[in-house]
């Protein structure tokens, strides 16, 4: 797509990437499977085989993939109706969200859904670009001590209720 | 016949208050779901297969009937009003009616959609019920070999046939089903992939994985590369069809159908080459010269297509336990998670479930219609919903469905993971639809594949020593010998397509169908 070189070039350097997680994949699915005993299995067939065969699967995957990419392949990035592809990645953005995302797990079984789900969606509106604080705010509140209501009393899956048992 | 009185069966157990409300919840809730961008169907299912672990499984799936096809309907929504679809099965309805939309004929194009939906979706599911027991009586007959073989298809008919990348296809494939080897070996009991972490042993919960690799990875993908800009959104209103749209439509729907169904029932199906085969030949076949200015027998073919093969591929799914898309695949894991196999004897143990699925599938099928037409509207304004608070509802709604999976954070940091993951595959053109079969086919066909051995007493033999598997083996080898013809196809997309794409594809259905 781009039309400069030297991006392009930087683009294409990433994918190699993506070749050697396929590779660090299958060697583990090959030494993971090697560990193991094979007792119970009667013919060539056991516990290891499919791990195995599936780790060769990935290696070999790895291997074809750098001699595509060596010829100038190039993988191609998903689009859809929010995506524009003419910038790329904004790790600004994602870094925010995954740190949203990371507060929730430390912090449900702490302080309960109804604060770390609040939080969540709080912290994703703001990373999103949102700026309407007291808006969203509002919206995250809303949407953790309903969301909460919903599972505990109509599906009756229980969330962590945390610091505001007694209250809700 | 044995498969009308089980449908009327079937009709009895779906037509009770409660469950012709949840039929009606699943379809509200899919449409809704469905509709707003880069919500496809599988990810819909995904994110409301919460809601449904208070049910039984015969409630849950007579729910998930109505959302499979609300989801379904509502992706053609956005495809026409937005062009620019997030899932492969609306491309083809995105390019007509995209164009209908641009000249002010949007509710024409939304009317004969949800028309085509229901026309396409009715006929499609007798169809299911009909085929489905023939296929089962078939199917008890078949071995572990023949078993194996069909996964094989599958395995490859994914993985080739979609996606422009081949390597990267089998690499997600490869991915999948090392995501699907993790936890206890069943047949030995030991560990595999576990890094010693006891929350693995029983695997990854299926939940955790779909949202993750679809809600979260789209969310964290769609977040990285959000447009500024805001998106152009089509306002339609009054959504009926003219006298002369119903002439040019119902052709189109019925043809549609036709192509649609059969691609959906072979274990290789997927709907992105049957709605393109619709489009080529409603394009040959039109009378009006208006293709490439929004034509409505465009937009009509697709459509029926699409939904034909969603009801099509509902007969591997029921009959052979064989996913052959996302969304039949997280529908599988939602059967598993409620220690349901599917397969040729589900019939029999189940019929109650099975039947009433069909059964709602009908009905599901005729709410939307009656839903979708005067709703139209309504769902075009959810189009406008502020992007920031789409993506953080999915995360949000993503953290608490694979929370209240286990009701354990473990699963969260999982989720994280397969997110991250999830956003590598559409950042490096990795398709995430080979990942998911594999996690969900791979475990099941690992065990067809010993128990064939055990069978053979471990000669290899035993893997294609019957007329069926030698069959099927045979088929995957048509398979990677035509797809370069289908690769000539598809690059055309691109140019303004030739009158004679259909001929050219036409030899590929037929290799399949026969086949099986």
């Amino acid at each position: 797509m781009s039309t400069l070189p030297e991006s392009g070039r930087k683009a294409g350097r990433s994918e190699y990437g993506v070749a050697l997680l396929l590779l660090a994949l299958g060697a583990w699915a090959i030494f993971d499977a090697l560990r193991l005993s094979d007792l119970a299995s009667r013919g060539p067939v056991s516990a290891r085989t499919v791990p195995i065969v599936v780790g060769v699967l990935l290696i070999v995957m790895a291997v074809l993939l750098t001699v595509d990419l060596a010829r100038g392949g190039r993988g191609e990035q998903e689009g859809g109706e929010d995506v524009d592809l003419s910038h790329g990645s904004d790790w600004a953005t994602i870094g925010l969200l995954v740190a949203s995302f990371v507060a929730n797990a430390l912090l449900i079984e702490r302080l309960g859904w109804p604060v770390s789900g609040a939080v969540l969606f709080f912290g994703t509106t703001f990373a999103l670009g949102s700026r309407h604080l007291i808006r969203n705010a509002i919206v995250s509140i809303v949407l953790s001590v309903s969301t909460w209501y919903l599972f505990n009393l109509a599906l009756g899956i229980p969330l962590p209720v945390g610091i505001l048992k007694g209250i809700l | 016949m044995d498969a009308i009185g089980s449908l009327i069966d079937g009709f009895a157990t779906a037509i009770t208050p409660v469950n012709l409300l949840y039929a009606f919840l699943g379809v509200l809730l899919g449409t809704a779901i469905g509709v707003l961008p880069g919500i496809g169907p599988a990810m819909t299912i995904a994110l409301l297969l919460p809601l449904t672990y208070s049910l039984g499984p015969t409630q849950a799936f007579i729910m998930f009937a109505g959302i499979y096809y609300g989801g379904m309907y509502g992706g053609s929504t956005t495809s026409i009003l937005l062009n620019t679809p997030g899932e492969s099965a609306s491309v083809v309805t995105a390019i007509e009616g995209n164009l209908m939309a641009k000249r002010g004929r949007g509710a024409a194009a939304l009317a004969t959609s949800a028309i085509g939906s229901f026309i396409a979706g009715t006929i499609g599911t007798l169809g299911l019920a009909l085929l489905a027991p023939v296929i089962v009586r078939l199917a008890v007959q078949m071995g572990a070999p023949d078993y194996f073989a069909v996964m094989v298809l599958a395995f490859i008919a994914v993985t080739t046939v979609l996606g422009s990348s081949k390597i990267r296809g089998l690499a997600s494939l490869g991915i999948g089903l090392l995501i699907g080897t993790i936890g206890i070996d069943p047949t030995s009991g030991q560990q595999r992939l576990t890094l010693g972490l006891p929350e693995l042993a029983d695997g990854i919960d299926v939940v955790v994985l779909a949202v993750g690799l679809f809600a979260v990875g789209e969310a964290l993908w769609v977040a990285a590369h959000l447009r500024r800009s805001p998106i152009e959104i089509i306002n339609v209103s009054n959504v009926r069809m003219t006298g002369d749209d119903w002439r040019r439509s119902w052709k189109p729907w019925l043809r549609g159908t036709v192509i649609g169904f059969p691609f959906g029932a072979v274990p290789a199906g997927g709907a992105e080459i049957p709605t393109f085969l619709s489009y080529a030949t409603e394009k040959k076949l039109a009378t009006h010269d208006e293709f490439g200015r929004g034509a409505i027998e465009g937009v009509a073919g697709p459509e029926a297509t699409n939904n034909a093969s969603a009801a099509g591929g509902l007969v591997p799914l029921l009959t052979l336990g064989i996913p052959t898309t996302a969304t039949a695949a997280v529908m599988l894991g939602a059967f598993q998670g409620y220690g349901i196999q599917p397969g040729p004897r589900l019939l029999d143990t189940q019929p109650t479930l099975v039947w009433g699925l069909i059964a709602s599938l009908f009905i599901g099928n005729t709410i939307l219609l009656a839903l979708n037409l005067p709703m139209a509207t309504l769902w075009a304004k959810l189009l406008r919903i502020p992007r920031p608070y789409l993506y953080a509802g999915i995360l949000f709604f993503a953290s608490i469905g694979a929370y209240a999976a286990n009701t354990s954070t473990f699963d969260l940091w999982l989720l994280l993971v397969i997110g991250a993951l999830g956003f590598f595959m559409r950042r490096f053109g990795l398709p995430v639809v080979p990942a998911i079969i594999g996690i969900i086919l791979g475990p099941v066909a690992e065990e067809q594949m010993r128990r064939a051995l055990q069978i053979s007493n471990g000669d290899l033999g035993g893997l294609y020593n019957t007329w069926f598997s030698k069959i099927v083996y045979l088929c995957i080898l048509l398979l990677l010998v035509v797809p370069p013809i289908v690769r000539a196809v598809r690059s055309r997309r691109a140019g303004p397509p030739q009158p004679d794409v259909a001929e050219e594809a036409a030899p590929h259905p037929h290799a399949n169908v026969e086949g099986l």
